[in-house]
């Protein structure tokens, strides 16, 4: 993260301003991921109308950064109307797609609308695999045809890599396709549980000796020594810390306009149809709930010595029953990159209870969704 | 010498924070963080006021400053923008664009 972007998100927490926000605007959805934590029904979403006037209430409240996601955004006839509102408030907008929609006239209107950039998922190089995950045959061609075209105008892409079971061993050739398309790679080892609670996804998720890989693959993490390297010691910074930007200098609207703390923490704490973005942000208690919530008042983390490296993702342990409790899949991730268990590890193999929550579900440092500090670095 | 008139560019993502500027230009992804002088004539850049009035009738109204001093910091400072696309610049007024619908097209 540059100190310049370091520093804005710093006078952000001070001034208790949400910097980052992401906006599904439909859960609809072409493809049907075999990962995906989301219902694709339209329960009842916004209309354009009221996301525009959801938009002035988020440039007024301080919003700078805009992640537009779905479901597919495309999946909406008035997309682009709403797009290039939000353009038109000068947010810094990133469009999550599968970019299977793209076509000349759609990439040629998303390069003049001055994006920072757009994400669009691939699973693998080979069809046969990526397409059996969205179970869309085809859609690898088109997404990657789609892309082209984003690249052949300049717009800047990046190509997330989820990593499954079904295509773990595909990462290298996602790598080289990213590098023909001119495209930026990042990896994401992270199921997330439905929005219903269902965690039964999670069984697709990588294994543990698979995660060490990943974590020891220098083409993917960068310097292994310092990635895998023990924590040091835990210290009063460490325990006066916060776990990450999620209801801080972030936060996350559905597109029934329900406010949450982050996507991936379905923590209710407002409407949109009935209250102002500004009294959610500032008033809820939920959020305020959520902002109170330092190192030190962890049961179990703030005795663990990975307090000060760990990633651990409150929403992720809020779905596993305790906002303040550990995060198993983080207590996984330390684990698997340092060989430390965790105090969570270590408290459920004293009291004999078998250590099970881990298991495919992981997240890299750097690819949370609420971090706009890593989201949104240049 | 001909006027410099300056006009916000739409090719930047901006937004206020704790009373300075922060902006970035859509061609580059360059981060600026405006003091409080530059968020001034930041504002007052509307295309229509030319860079030395907006010196002659903000800054030094504003600041204790030479006005030849102020008005070569602010032209180097506007100049600097604009070659990241932030700013336009013109010897000729520069029309404001249209606004942005809220009707679907």
């Amino acid at each position: 993260m540059s100190s310049l972007m370091q520093e804005m998100n710093e006078r952000a927490l001070k001034a208790g301003v949400p910097l980052g926000v992401q906006m599904d605007v439909t859960y609809r959805c072409h493809e049907r991921c075999v990962h995906c934590y989301l219902d694709h029904d339209d329960h009842g979403e916004m209309s354009a109308a009221e996301i525009m006037d959801v938009l002035d209430q988020l440039a007024e409240a301080g919003v700078f950064f805009l992640t537009f996601s779905g479901g597919e955004v495309f999946m909406r006839k008035d997309f682009f109307c709403i797009l290039e509102y939000a353009r038109s408030l000068l947010f810094c907008v990133k469009v999550k797609t599968t970019a299977f929609m793209v076509r000349e006239k759609e990439a040629e209107r998303l390069s003049d609308l001055g994006l920072d950039s757009v994400q669009v998922s691939i699973y693998s190089h080979r069809p046969e695999v990526h397409d059996a995950i969205t179970k869309l045959p085809g859609s690898l061609k088109r997404s990657v045809a789609g892309i082209r075209l984003l690249r052949e105008r300049g717009v800047k892409v990046i190509i997330a890599n989820v990593l499954m079971r079904q295509n773990m061993r595909d990462y290298p050739g996602v790598v080289a396709l990213s590098k023909e398309l001119g495209a930026t790679y990042t990896i994401d080892p992270t199921i997330t549980p439905m929005m219903d609670g269902d965690r039964s996804i999670l069984s697709l998720g990588i294994n543990h000796l698979e995660l060490r890989e990943v974590f020891r693959t220098s083409e993917l993490i960068g310097n292994v020594e310092d990635f895998c390297a023990s924590p040091p010691a835990v210290n009063e910074d460490d325990r006066d810390g916060l776990p990450c930007s999620a209801s801080h200098t972030f936060c996350y609207v559905s597109p029934y306009g329900d406010v949450f703390p982050c996507v991936q923490f379905p923590l209710p704490t407002g409407n949109l149809r009935s209250q102002r973005f500004i009294d959610i942000w500032k008033y809820s208690p939920q959020m305020n709930d959520v902002r109170s919530i330092h190192g030190r008042d962890l049961p179990t983390c703030s005795s663990c010595s990975h307090l000060g490296t760990c990633t651990r993702c409150p929403g992720l342990a809020y779905m596993e029953g305790n906002m303040r409790g550990p995060s198993s899949q983080d207590c996984e991730k330390s684990f698997a990159r340092t060989g430390i268990p965790s105090a969570n590890m270590l408290a459920k193999a004293a009291d004999g209870t078998r250590y099970s929550g881990g298991q495919g579900l992981v997240q890299i440092s750097g690819l949370q969704p609420a971090s706009p500090a890593f989201q949104f670095v240049k | 010498m001909s006027p410099l008139y300056v006009a916000r560019s739409r090719e930047i993502a901006a937004r206020e924070l704790d009373g300075e500027m922060m902006i970035m230009s859509a061609r580059d992804s360059t981060l600026f963080n405006l003091n409080e002088l530059g968020t001034l004539i930041w504002r007052a850049a509307d295309g229509t006021t030319s860079l030395e009035d907006i010196v002659t009738e903000r800054v030094c109204l504003e600041y204790d400053v030479d006005r030849a001093e102020a008005f070569k910091d602010a032209e180097s400072f506007v100049r600097e923008l604009a070659e990241h696309g932030i700013l336009l610049l013109s010897d000729q007024p520069i029309a404001a664009p249209a606004a942005a619908s809220k009707e679907p097209r």
